[in-house]
């Protein structure tokens, strides 16, 4: 880990002018940014700790619920409104990490962890988001666990957040803060995909700063899911995960919105996909041609074909459950 | 300027105050300096293990202001003014803690190397309060590794000391 | 039960359910492992590790390091201090024949992430950073690290591996009679590269106690192998050398040999003779042993009931580039089954990697993982029930050395497993058992480990408060020998078993061999009885010997040692308290050694062996590839169990590591960078709670006289066989029989 300066504001505005010039980061729960600086893969100046600013809240908004960028993945996954009005999201909250780590990580650092590629994580290798133009040794290498959606000749790095899969089929809007003042992010346009740019994750400019994440005022009743495959039971980040909400009028489907975790470089809509499921009825015929629409579109690397089967299966599967209403559970590790 | 408390110390350190098992401490710490290393490297408090560094393990588990951790990813200075409880301050005077008497009456451990870090995570997850059933027990726990397989012995621990009312 | 160890005939202690005697210490923290320990001024070594496979360094820059306020030394190949020169030197108790791998030698690389500097700071974080500013050139060559393209290259080892039997010669004529059964199996089994990764990162503590002496705390299952590797490679007096490791934080075979860490820490404390640590980091516990990759072919050929005509067993393993790592992969082939006709080879092929190492039942769990598919693929071939084609074809001797089994309670194994498990409601066809949405599978297998038995010291001392202190060099590595010995030290002198502390891990102590094998409770257990013994000779000829002794007359064979007291064989009432003895005789301290050894003729005439029987329930959603264990049944006969809980423990912990092997674990080599990529526990899956549902574990009743006490061993026949059981029974429950471990979602859904 290297050496840097540490401060530690009181507001928001002073917090913005701290992150300003040189290669300063913004640090609250730390469980990313800690980890990738003991691998030398962070190298901050100075690290900016935000814990005491005033972003710790779950507060009504628009008829929705802001979540303040500080508020810890435990707290979001247990609170009363949260669990009530979205439950998708406090479901997929549980669906990753630890505990331990959930206590510990928040809102906004959700948003910001950065990819579990074993190559990015790796200084003795090269790596194009780490290292730009040192090259990409995951196309052709070990690349089990990569992206088979919206890949590049760069970089083929999957998003590991499951909050954040959630998030996006909830469309949430992400607020920010930076010098010129605070402006909203759609969760669609809040993370990239590789590009020629991959060290460039999110949207996000370098002095902005997570404020919140709004969600719209929505109601799906009991017709959401979040699906989790990895390769073991809990602790693990997901081979392909499904958020999927769902407005059913009787037998069918009136609106739907699902979004992929463990597959793409951020969590990954199809909108042709959504556009098709709407007015069809629910059935498995339905969920199943919605999900070749989507893996129509998948180019699975040397070692990660099978994603692609995966994929399809876990859609239909997260469909039928955001239709019948049956929520994974986390603890009985069978799935519904 | 934008430090609130603690001041700049000798050699790029800072002066923060702690509560490490009930004693109030004041301490001089580098930024880079992670929870856990201040604990084992500069208090010998090496009861809190170190397994992994990165979160991975759930071997350095201690609860901070009661909420179970990693300490390996909490920068020290970033606690300032909390108050830590780690596997030698689990239990009151003496004796064991009553789920500290349940490991070993359990065997839920072998080497004992992620002992302290399931002890603490226990403790923790009991006050959280959201785990009841043996499945939801295993599943607030997978955050903690047992290499040594000691796994349905904590889970049977766990539920002993829940049963008895005796946790805290 | 028969071998009671107590005099009189029954034992208090050994046999029954007791809790570990090290336990308050570990929950309470104050059990100290090789890193922890702590020394004046001390210095703190962090490792810089190579990022290329092969090739050579052409430059190694340490100024911006060595400019690091805190920072003391940065050694390299170009700067370290002489050690010795021949590879003899370098060779620990249990190295394979080789030239063993030298830390900092020259400038040669020959695996991804070998240690190629180590920066000394006044503290952790400081080398840490610095070491982050070594940088280091390399002229990089193309790695070899794929052993399927080496299989060509594949050889017999010229010089074997001390302790390793090499395939016996083959019997019959397997070639034909396979040609000639109506029946056959034949197919490829591959087990993926594991790594041990025990959750107590390796470590050593030196500390510089002046006059070039040092005490050194280690990272090993014994400390009497690092004395004599630190006496060999630094020429040190062994007088000048002390080893401890009270506790060691999880071993399964990688703490058998020194590894680099302890020599790089030796080498900087004698280079600036103060105290020095360290420890590596999780990533680089994947920089040296492993399990090695393995390609085996399993051919049976069989009559139309299932009855064996031919086996053949050929494996081809990895070893490095610079040492013949061998273990015992194709024999279990030969013993578990009776056969005519058996054809069994092993050769090695050479990797750019480091030297694989001994994990937790080496070459066992790969072989009989192959075998026990093989033969649940034979079952199904052959319409028979899994347990009942072992049971026609179940051996009554060793064939691969000719001898009788010393004792052979497999059956039981079966009958009582099976019962407990529910088997015979179990519709043997595949994909016939379901739950809800789930396939569900019941699989078997069986498990095979040789019971073996060490040269081993033992020590006790009994001072005139009554208390008995015992123990030897051997290391507990989570195993239960403090508890063990203190149990079976407790019964042989009549004693409780507050009034005895066991000491271990310590070279000061009695010598001992490495905790490994599964060998040290017949090894330690009986040393510290026969120590034992000697301290009872010695008590009762003083107690005979007092005025009005109410042992007068009394010949030693009569005595019974019980409840704190010496009395006499059928007459209890008349005896002397073990502490009016020594306070009589005016005696403060009785001292005694005990040893123990495998028994030679025992040997020549005997095969020992553990089995098992592992039965394994499995509820898979095949659509989705998610396979969960939802019950074990672990059926064991090995001898005598010294205790209960203990042992119960040995077992559930192979079983959860046997279960990884089937799922989870997998080291992931990229061929082109010769570098396993997911070094880390976040990406190396191995079990974690929520995939652990209900084991139970039975032992059999089973009476052995291969040692005095009739223990077996515990350590590695609890993850024999579990992998193959999950593999049949994810056959029995999808119909899918996949033959490459471990079993992930993809090969489920492929």
């Amino acid at each position: 880990m290297n050496r840097f300066d540490y401060v530690r504001p009181q507001t928001v505005a002073d917090a913005v002018k701290a992150v300003a010039g040189g290669n300063a980061r913004f640090i609250a729960g730390g469980t990313n940014l800690v980890d990738l600086m003991k691998y030398n893969v962070e190298q901050p100046d100075r690290l900016v700790d935000i814990t005491r600013l005033p972003l710790n809240a779950i507060e009504a908004r628009d008829g929705g619920l802001s979540i303040g960028a500080l508020v810890t993945n435990s707290t979001v996954a247990y609170d009363a409104q949260v669990v009530e009005r979205y439950p998708l999201l406090a479901s997929a909250i549980l669906a990753g990490a630890s505990g331990q780590l959930r206590n510990a990580a928040t809102t906004g650092g959700n948003l910001n962890q950065r990819t579990r590629c074993y190559y990015f994580y790796d200084e003795a290798t090269p790596c194009n988001k780490r290292l730009p133009g040192s090259g990409c040794p995951a196309i052709g290498g070990v690349n089990r666990i990569h992206a088979i959606f919206g890949t590049s000749p760069s970089c083929i790095a999957t998003h590991p957040s499951d909050m954040c899969v959630g998030l996006a089929a909830l469309d949430a809007v992400v607020r920010v803060a930076g010098p010129e003042g605070e402006r909203t992010i759609p969760f669609a346009e809040y993370h990239r995909l590789p590009g020629d740019m991959p060290e460039r994750d999110t949207n996000l400019k370098p002095d902005e700063i997570v404020l919140s994440v709004d969600l719209p005022d929505e109601e799906f009743g009991p017709h959401h899911t979040y699906l989790k495959l990895r390769d073991r039971l809990s602790y693990a980040f997901a081979l392909v995960s499904v958020a999927a909400v769902m407005r059913l009028e009787g037998d069918t489907i009136a609106s739907a919105r699902f979004a992929l975790g463990g597959v793409a470089h951020k969590p990954w809509r199809d909108g042709d996909a959504e556009a098709f499921l709407a007015g069809k009825p629910a059935t498995q015929e339905t969920f199943a041609a919605a999900a070749n629409i989507v893996v129509a579109a998948a180019r699975p690397q040397s070692e990660n074909a099978f994603k692609v089967e995966l994929t399809r299966r876990a859609i239909v599967r997260g469909l039928s459950q955001a239709a019948v209403g049956t929520p994974q559970s986390q603890s009985d590790k069978r799935i519904a | 300027m934008l430090i609130e408390s603690g001041s700049p110390g000798p050699a790029n350190t800072i002066a923060i105050s702690l509560t490490i098992n009930g004693q109030a401490r004041t301490l001089d710490v580098a930024p880079w300096t992670t929870l856990l290393d201040l604990l084992r490297e500069d208090l010998d408090l090496t009861g809190t293990k170190k397994g992994c560094d990165h979160g991975q393990c759930g071997a350095c588990t201690v609860l901070v202001d009661g909420v179970r951790i990693n300490s390996c990813l909490a920068l020290a200075v970033m606690k300032d003014g909390a108050s830590i409880t780690t596997v030698e301050g689990l239990a009151e005077g003496a004796g064991l803690h009553p789920l500290q008497a349940a490991f070993v009456e359990h065997d839920a451990f072998q080497c004992g190397y992620c002992t302290p870090g399931q002890l603490c995570s226990a403790v923790g997850m009991m006050t959280e309060g959201h785990a009841q059933s043996r499945e939801e027990i295993r599943e607030a726990m997978s955050g903690n590794i047992c290499r040594c397989g000691a796994y349905t012995n904590i889970v049977d621990a766990i539920q002993d000391v829940m049963q008895s009312g005796a946790a805290k | 039960m028969a071998n009671s160890i107590n005099s009189s005939g029954t034992d208090t202690y050994v046999g029954t359910a007791r809790s570990r005697v090290d336990g308050p210490a570990k929950v309470t923290g104050q059990a100290k492992y090789a890193g922890e320990f702590s020394a004046p001024d001390l210095a703190h070594g962090y490792v810089v590790s190579s990022g290329i496979a092969r090739g050579r360094i052409t430059a190694i820059d340490t100024s911006a390091a060595e400019a690091v306020p805190g920072v003391i030394k940065v050694l390299t190949h170009e700067n370290r201090p002489r050690t010795a020169w021949l590879d003899y030197n370098y060779q620990d108790a249990v190295a394979p024949p080789g030239s063993p791998f030298r830390a900092l030698y020259d400038d040669k690389i020959h695996y991804s992430g070998q240690p190629v500097a180590l920066v000394v700071s006044e503290d952790f974080g400081t080398a840490r950073h610095a070491a982050s500013l070594v940088k280091v050139a390399y002229a990089a060559e193309a790695p070899t690290t794929d052993l399927s393209a080496q299989r060509e290259l594949a050889y017999e080892p010229p010089k074997k591996r001390s302790g390793i039997k090499p395939p016996p010669a083959p019997w019959g004529d397997a070639a034909t009679a396979y040609d000639d059964a109506p029946i056959k199996v034949s197919q490829d089994y591959r087990l993926a590269v594991e790594h041990h990764n025990p959750m107590e990162p390796h470590a050593s503590t030196v500390v510089w106690e002046g006059d070039g002496k040092i005490t050194v705390y280690d990272k090993i299952q014994g400390v009497a192998n690092t004395h004599g590797y630190i006496a060999g490679v630094f020429g040190m007096k062994k007088d000048d050398v002390r080893v401890l490791n009270p506790y060691l934080g999880g071993g399964f075979g990688s703490g058998l040999r020194p590894q680099y860490q302890l020599f790089l820490a030796v080498l900087a404390a004698r280079a600036l003779e103060r105290s020095v640590r360290v420890v590596l980091t999780r990533d680089q516990m994947f920089s040296f042993g492993y399990r090695p990759d393995v390609l085996q072919t399993v051919s049976l050929g069989a009559d139309a009931s299932g009855g064996l005509q031919s086996i053949r067993h050929d494996a081809i393993s990895g070893t490095s580039n610079f040492e013949d790592y061998q273990e015992v992969v194709v024999n279990w082939s030969g013993v578990l089954y009776d056969c005519d006709n058996v054809a069994l080879t092993y050769k090695l092929a050479q990797l750019d990697t480091y030297t694989p190492s001994d994990m937790r039942a080496p070459g066992a769990v790969t072989g009989v993982m192959a075998l026990e598919i093989a033969m649940d693929e034979l079952a199904h071939e052959t319409g028979q029930d899994p347990i009942a084609l072992r049971l026609r074809n179940y051996s009554e001797s060793d064939r691969t050395e000719g001898k009788p089994f010393s004792s052979k309670s497999l059956r039981a194994c079966f009958e009582e497993g099976a019962t407990r498990f529910g088997w015979s409601t179990r519709n043997p066809e595949p994909r016939s058992m379901r739950d809800g949405r789930e396939l569900v599978g019941w699989g078997m297998a069986t498990g095979i480990w040789e019971s073996m038995m060490q040269q081993s010291g033992a020590q006790a001392t009994l001072t005139a408060d009554g208390k008995l202190v015992v123990g030897n060099s051997t290391g507990d590595i989570g195993t239960g020998t403090y508890t063990i010995l203190t149990q079976i030290a407790a019964d042989t002198l009549g004693l409780r078993m507050e009034d005895v502390t066991t000491k271990l891990g310590d070279t000061d102590l009695a010598e001992a061999p490495l905790a490994g094998g599964s060998w040290t409770a017949a090894s330690s257990g009986t040393a510290v009885m026969r120590a034992c013994q000697d301290l009872a000779g010695q008590l009762f000829a003083l107690a005979r010997g007092l005025d009005d002794s109410p042992l007068a007359n009394v010949d030693f064979e009569r005595a019974v040692f019980k409840e704190g007291r010496i009395a006499v064989a059928g007459d209890e009432t008349r005896g002397i308290a073990i502490t009016d003895v020594l306070r009589a005789t005016g005696t403060d301290t009785l001292e005694a050694t005990g040893s123990a050894g495998p028994d030679a003729a025992h040997q020549k005439a005997f095969a020992p062996y553990t089995h098992s029987a592992v039965f394994v329930e499995v509820k898979i959603d095949e659509d989705l590839g998610v396979v969960r264990v939802t019950r074990v049944v672990s059926a064991i006969a090995a001898g005598k169990i010294i205790n209960l809980k203990t042992a119960r423990s040995q077992i559930l912990g192979g079983v959860v590591m046997g279960i990884g092997s089937a799922l989870e674990e997998e080291s992931m080599l990229d061929h082109t960078l010769g570098r396993f990529m997911n070094h880390n526990l976040g990406e190396y899956h191995v079990p974690v709670n929520a995939d652990i549902h209900d084991i139970d574990v039975i032992f059999v009743d089973e009476e052995d006289k291969a040692n005095p006490m009739g223990v077996k061993g515990l350590g590695e026949i609890g993850i024999v066989g579990t992998a193959a059981a999950v593999a049949n029974a994810v056959f029995h429950a999808t119909g899918k029989r996949i033959r490459e471990l471990p079993i992930t979602i993809d090969k489920i859904l492929g």
